[in-house]
């Protein structure tokens, strides 16, 4: 049982505050709660702090959008969140697509594809930069905001807390894709609010931290890890995970059974390696 | 040989670099191309009804971010998201007036939460005050045919319903020349008070409503500068600042009367 819980505090945890942000945005849709209104897209914290999605920002301003007030604040609010703290914990704590794209992950280990001979990941994990510019680009172009209009994470949350409609078909299509045809297929490649995310926080406090002298080289966190690229240190080095593809899931923190890995605030981890 | 691999590499790192951003370029305007023909079709929905105080079509769409907040406000359960499968600009608020009309709460509870300005709420004020009287939802247009009123059969259902009472929709007499003895009360419906809130919409009795919600630019017609009521002293001063347009085609070249009398059967045929 303890190992259990050790093995998986930060999958429960994260389930945790995902789930919790569901059911307090459905219950003020659905029983008028005022903790938490509106969606993903943009909200309000107990009735008076906005918070709205910076990208879905920059899409509207791209498409011509005379922006107001709060909808700034709101952008700000979430901006420096992420740029100053959580990094991109938005994708692992927050987005409902992430529980989607860890099963389609889970099954993909226990059914075997990633063992399947020939099968080759056939994708750049900088596509998610490109369609990150094409939105503002289409945006631009079209007069509307580009990959609101498509996007499958606010198509799954608006869903959930305002009617799904065909909506469960967006998580069908990116479950299937993550499964058969590309590993990390949305979150680690495709997805431009990530991405958006990934430059966001590349100095953000929170930080996974290397510890090499532990390490026994199971590959145990690499082989969890959706961002696997920004594990390269592992088994080398002492250092801190510093690139802002890192999600902050915890996962590989939580699998080590060694000590080896640990959040860390970024620069007391640099003091503890110059030694200061 | 080493120093003609040394010499290969830098090429080759540089053909696959040029290769890779091409790749990388191509994709995207592939991609980008289906992307923008997607979004022409799914924002092109012209037939649907916003919240009021909504900027103009084109504009609700940059602005909207489909928070859904205008929603959370609504006390009737008016406003809807459009979801997949609703053929609506997907995640925008809209209403079905036949299932729940906008009841025109006195203070408008969507408007002023909506964070982007889709919603504006200077459109609604009148000296400070919101007034959902100024609100242009839509346009009720009242399809004869179906209407039985226009048959001959008493029925003010609309009427009664409508809550701008007597200014959005009037009655108008008339003799009902097929009896002879009795009158037609006609609803007729006027568009400078009318808001297209919907409540004649879900009061009507036929199976279909004949009198329905049409968003504004869809139900309006528009006469053009040409024309100008001699009769309304506003309206003819517009013939003040107006300057005179030629038209010229094959017939007015020459003055009419020299044309008439000339050889017009020829040119026409």
């Amino acid at each position: 049982m303890k190992t259990l819980w050790n093995n998986y505090r930060y999958l429960i945890l994260r389930r945790f505050t995902q789930i919790s942000l569901l059911v307090l945005y459905f219950g003020a849709n659905a029983w008028g709660w005022k903790m938490l209104q509106g969606d993903l897209s943009s909200s309000l914290i107990l009735g008076k702090i906005p918070m709205s999605d910076p990208f879905a920002v920059l899409q509207m301003l791209s498409a011509g959008a005379i922006l107001a007030t709060n909808l700034l604040i709101g952008a700000v609010v979430v901006t420096v969140f992420y740029f100053f703290i959580g990094g991109r914990a938005f994708c692992s704590w927050v987005c409902p697509i992430n529980i989607v794209t860890d099963t389609a992950n889970w099954t993909r280990e226990k059914i075997g594809m990633n063992k399947l001979k020939g099968v080759k990941q056939p994708a750049s994990r900088s596509i998610r930069y490109w369609i990150m510019g094409l939105s503002l680009v289409i945006s631009a172009i079209m007069g509307v905001t580009a990959f609101e209009f498509i996007s499958p994470i606010s198509m799954v949350h608006r869903g959930l807390v305002f009617g799904m409609g065909f909506g469960w078909s967006a998580m069908l299509i990116i479950f299937l894709f993550d499964l058969f045809v590309l590993k990390n297929g949305w979150c680690g490649h495709i997805c431009p609010l990530g991405g958006f995310y990934s430059l966001l926080s590349k100095f953000s406090l929170i930080r996974v931290q290397h510890y090499e002298e532990n390490c026994t080289l199971c590959m145990k966190c690499k082989q969890v890890c959706p961002e696997n690229q920004v594990l390269y240190m592992v088994g080398k080095e002492s250092l801190p995970v510093l690139s802002g593809e890192c999600t902050n899931c915890a996962r590989c923190i939580e699998v080590c059974d060694d000590d080896a890995l640990g959040f860390s605030i970024r620069n007391m981890a640099k003091n503890k390696k110059t030694g200061e | 040989m080493s120093e003609n691999i040394s010499k290969q590499k830098p090429s080759g790192d540089r053909r696959k670099f040029i290769l890779n951003m091409a790749r990388g370029f191509g994709l995207t305007v592939m991609g980008g191309f289906i992307w923008s023909a997607y979004l022409d079709e799914a924002k092109a929905s012209s037939l649907l009804l916003r919240p009021p105080a909504a900027l103009p079509e084109d504009d609700f769409l940059k602005t909207c971010i489909k928070c859904g907040l205008c929603v959370e406000a609504c006390p009737y359960d008016t406003l809807v998201l459009a979801k997949p499968g609703d053929h609506k600009p997907i995640g925008t608020p809209y209403f079905v007036p036949r299932d729940v009309p906008c009841y025109m709460c006195p203070d408008i509870p969507c408007v002023p939460v909506c964070p982007t300005g889709a919603l504006d709420e200077q459109s609604v004020t009148d000296n400070g005050k919101l007034d959902i009287n100024m609100a242009q939802m839509g346009l009720a247009v009242v399809d004869e045919e179906s209407c039985v009123a226009f048959w001959g059969i008493q029925c003010d259902a609309c009427y009664r319903a409508c809550p701008i009472f007597g200014q959005a929709i009037t009655i108008e007499y008339s003799k009902n020349e097929r009896t002879g003895k009795h009158a037609f009360m006609k609803p007729v419906v006027h568009s400078d008070a009318c808001t297209g809130c919907g409540l004649c919409e879900q009061a009507c009795i036929t199976e279909k409503p004949a009198i329905h919600i049409l968003p504004r630019e869809v139900a309006q017609g528009k006469a053009g500068n040409y024309y100008i009521k001699g009769w309304d002293k506003k309206d003819e001063k517009r013939l003040k600042d107006a300057k005179e347009i030629k038209t010229v085609t094959e017939i007015s070249k020459q003055s009419a009367s020299d044309k008439l009398n000339g050889n017009m059967l020829e040119d026409l045929y």
